[in-house]
């Protein structure tokens, strides 16, 4: 009898959970007993990479630690979506006090567990790019300086989705939000690159600072995993579609990820004590517009007059090719 | 032991031997004093299992501070002025979520001009923050108050500012007698927070609430206010069986002739003129209205010892049949008068008092008894207009009609 020898591909790190890997290498979703911190009932739009994301690091963390954790959550959609009162999607003890704070309540947790001798308990603070680069980020900022031992998570979608998509400082240039409309001489966003909370991150240098996508959520999960292992301040930020903000296909937030990774425009990197120490190369280059233009909010770069806000992103992805090394000597 | 402390040290010395869990802090004149020695007691050991934590802004402070009580830990911060707006909005939150902070407000004005000296524009703003406010009249006082704050508060799930006057009071010298080490631990329960973030058994934290039920729990807070007069009187006469001592209380009453405090003391009658005051004015009355009483004059003397919550009743009850009433008061709101007269007239409304409103000592202006003398006088004498400002410069602004033209820079 002949035998087809059929190729197991989902086995890589791409695939969802590993299930075909052995245990001691599968993922913590691969597990019927996952935790599932953030559980069933939640009111995040479909397709929203926040969600998945803030899933894959509470379960990550809460496996971790052993369920040892403790979250502290700015103000913002996640807030919003999982604790609308009477209901809460949170299994962990969760707090959510202010918008601009979550970093200094996560410090009060961390004071006040240590003073109780229950350092085994661990802290976890997160808010999205709003809450953590714009007005949060003197909190942040102080709680990297005194390096306190809380992981920081920051879920970037580029803007103050919450309110109804307005620009904050992690905008990219050209993007539109409803403060920064498309129209008149120079639609969208001013033009920049978005403040880099990883490198004001790594500036402080802190123990850990990583960045990461839903694109990779072996890699997300292994950065939660490296991060909950160390003591001090850490930060994780990750980059997370927002259908509704970027004016995406729901099915897209995936693929989206991987573009931006893919094409430079998002470098995905590990950095210890300020230092670089590893970066994920662009496994198949892919063209900024394979980014760019499922987006309806960046629609008018490819309309006429647009090519100049095109040749920004590509200048964008080419520095961060270079600056990262992200092609590792390829051409 | 009595001892000659500081009264900035007084207060710290106590907050250290009410055993907090966390102290966080951002310096700020004039409560430096009592963060600089907390931060010494918390590296020497002397206050031990309790973390000092430096922050970058009073904004973090009181952010420390909820995550420090949410997770189970008696805290402690300090501020005065600009940082107590500056954490104004952590201030509410504190409240909204129940959590139990003490903290110590050296009372300091509120700028623009900048001023770093004393008067209670700082904890006038944040009257309606959900807080209890407890003000102190001397610096025996402002130290005992916090045994009292931190009892209360614990009991109720309020937040309390212990309010003490910038520089007149947190830098000045007194003989005390602090609570000791024995007397508070026997005095004050452990901390063990209605709510906490306790692994064992998981909660949510400061949810949303939406239209169908915001209204109810602000009712709830509101009705749990309204007990937090009754319980902040408990714990102070308990204090008084304790220690010995009269402190904190809803209203001090004052003894007609010798203005000592007496808590026993009759309250006023109808003949009497009675002046109402707050912090360490009042000390000043004293010294003000026992000479003046022994020429005869028919004056009382009231404090407000709590004004969050307003002790509406406890008032009424001192003033007695007194319906003339003058009161001295270190914050101005801006077009009306002093913002505690507000609180008075509010609480005598249909009692056909006559309220005076005497603004003194803003931004550290020095209130003298020659002064406060003099105003008294005036309203014995039916002269004292309805607002009034102590010591204003003549020539400093134009002549009336004041408002109707602008004050020349």
């Amino acid at each position: 009898m002949s035998t087809v020898h059929i190729p197991f591909l989902q086995t890589g790190t791409l695939a969802v959970g590993g299930r075909l890997l052995d245990d001691a290498e599968r993922s913590v979703q691969s597990h019927a007993d996952r935790p599932s911190s953030l559980t069933k009932g939640h009111r995040a739009c479909q397709g929203c990479a926040e969600a998945l994301a803030a899933r894959w690091v509470m379960d990550t963390a809460v496996e971790a630690t052993d369920g040892r954790l403790v979250v502290a959550n700015a103000t913002g959609c996640l807030e919003v979506f999982s604790t609308l009162y009477p209901e809460s999607a949170w299994k962990p003890p969760w707090i959510h006090s202010l918008f601009a704070n979550a970093a200094a309540v996560a410090t009060g947790i961390a004071s006040s567990l240590h003073a109780q001798g229950r350092d085994d308990v661990r802290v976890l603070a997160q808010g999205g790019d709003g809450g953590t680069v714009d007005i949060g980020l003197a909190a942040v900022s102080g709680m990297f300086e005194r390096n306190d031992d809380v992981l920081y998570v920051c879920y970037d979608n580029q803007g103050y989705m919450n309110t109804g998509v307005q620009r904050s400082s992690a905008t990219p240039a050209s993007a539109r939000t409803a403060t920064t409309p498309a129209v008149g001489r120079h639609p969208g966003a001013p033009q920049g690159t978005g403040k880099s909370m990883v490198k004001i991150a790594m500036a402080h240098e802190i123990p850990y600072v990583a960045s990461a996508t839903v694109a990779d959520l072996r890699d997300l999960e292994h950065k939660v995993r490296t991060a909950m292992a160390i003591r001090g301040a850490r930060y994780l930020h990750v980059l997370v579609p927002c259908p509704l903000g970027w004016g995406s296909q729901s099915s897209e937030s995936i693929s989206l990820s991987r573009a931006a990774v893919q094409s430079g425009i998002f470098p995905v990197v590990e950095a210890r004590a300020g230092e670089l120490t590893d970066v994920q190369r662009i496994r198949e280059r892919a063209d900024v517009e394979e980014y760019l233009r499922p987006q309806a909010r960046f629609a008018h770069l490819f309309k006429p007059g647009g090519e100049d806000g095109l040749q920004r992103w590509r200048a964008l992805a080419e520095a961060n090719i270079r600056h990262y090394d992200l092609l590792g000597g390829r051409p | 032991m009595r001892e000659v402390l500081e009264g900035s040290q007084a207060v710290a010395r106590t907050v250290a031997r009410c055993r907090p869990g966390v102290v966080c802090a951002y310096p700020i004149s004039p409560q430096t004093h009592i963060v600089e020695a907390l931060s010494v007691m918390a590296r020497t050991g002397e206050l031990s299992a309790c973390e000092y934590v430096n922050v970058e802004s009073e904004f973090s402070a009181m952010s420390v501070s909820i995550g420090a009580s949410a997770a189970g830990s008696r805290a402690y911060t300090a501020t005065a002025s600009q940082g107590l707006l500056y954490m104004a909005e952590a201030v509410y939150n504190a409240a909204g979520m129940g959590l139990p902070i003490v903290m110590t407000v050296a009372n300091r004005a509120v700028g623009a001009p900048i001023n770093i000296w004393n008067d209670h524009s700082d904890a006038m703003a944040m009257r309606d923050a959900g807080w209890l406010q407890l003000y102190a009249a001397d610096n025996q006082e402002a130290a005992d108050l916090h045994v009292i704050a931190f009892a209360a508060a614990e009991e109720l799930g309020i937040p309390a500012m212990v309010c003490m006057d910038g520089f007149v009071l947190t830098h000045a010298t007194d003989v005390l007698e602090l609570a000791t080490q024995e007397q508070i631990d026997a005095f004050l329960p452990p901390y063990s927070p209605a709510q906490a973030l306790d692994i064992e058994n998981p909660s949510t934290i400061g949810t949303m609430a939406g239209p169908e039920s915001f209204t109810e729990t602000k009712y709830l807070q509101h009705l749990r206010f309204l007990d937090a007069a009754g319980v902040i009187e408990a714990w102070s006469e308990r204090f008084r069986k304790a220690f010995g001592r009269e402190a904190g209380g809803l209203v001090a009453r004052y003894d007609p002739d010798t203005l000592d405090r007496d808590g026993d003391a009759p309250p006023a009658s109808a003949e009497d003129l009675a002046v109402v005051a707050m912090g360490s004015v009042v000390g000043t009355l004293q010294a003000t209205l026992a000479p003046m009483r022994a020429e005869g004059l028919p004056v009382r003397l009231v404090g407000i010892g709590a004004y969050r919550p307003f002790p509406r009743e406890a008032l009424k009850a001192a003033l007695g049949d007194s319906r003339h009433i003058v009161v001295v008061d270190r914050a101005l709101e801006l077009g009306a008068g002093g913002v505690l007269t507000g609180d008075v007239g509010r609480a005598l409304a249909h009692t056909g008092s006559r309220i005076h409103s005497v603004v003194a000592g803003l931004g550290g202006r020095p209130i003298l008894e020659a002064s406060l003398r003099d105003a008294v006088r005036r309203a014995l004498a039916d002269e004292l207009p309805a607002l009034d400002f102590l010591d204003l410069k003549a020539g400093g602004v134009p002549e009336p009609p004041v408002g109707a033209t602008e004050v020349a820079r």
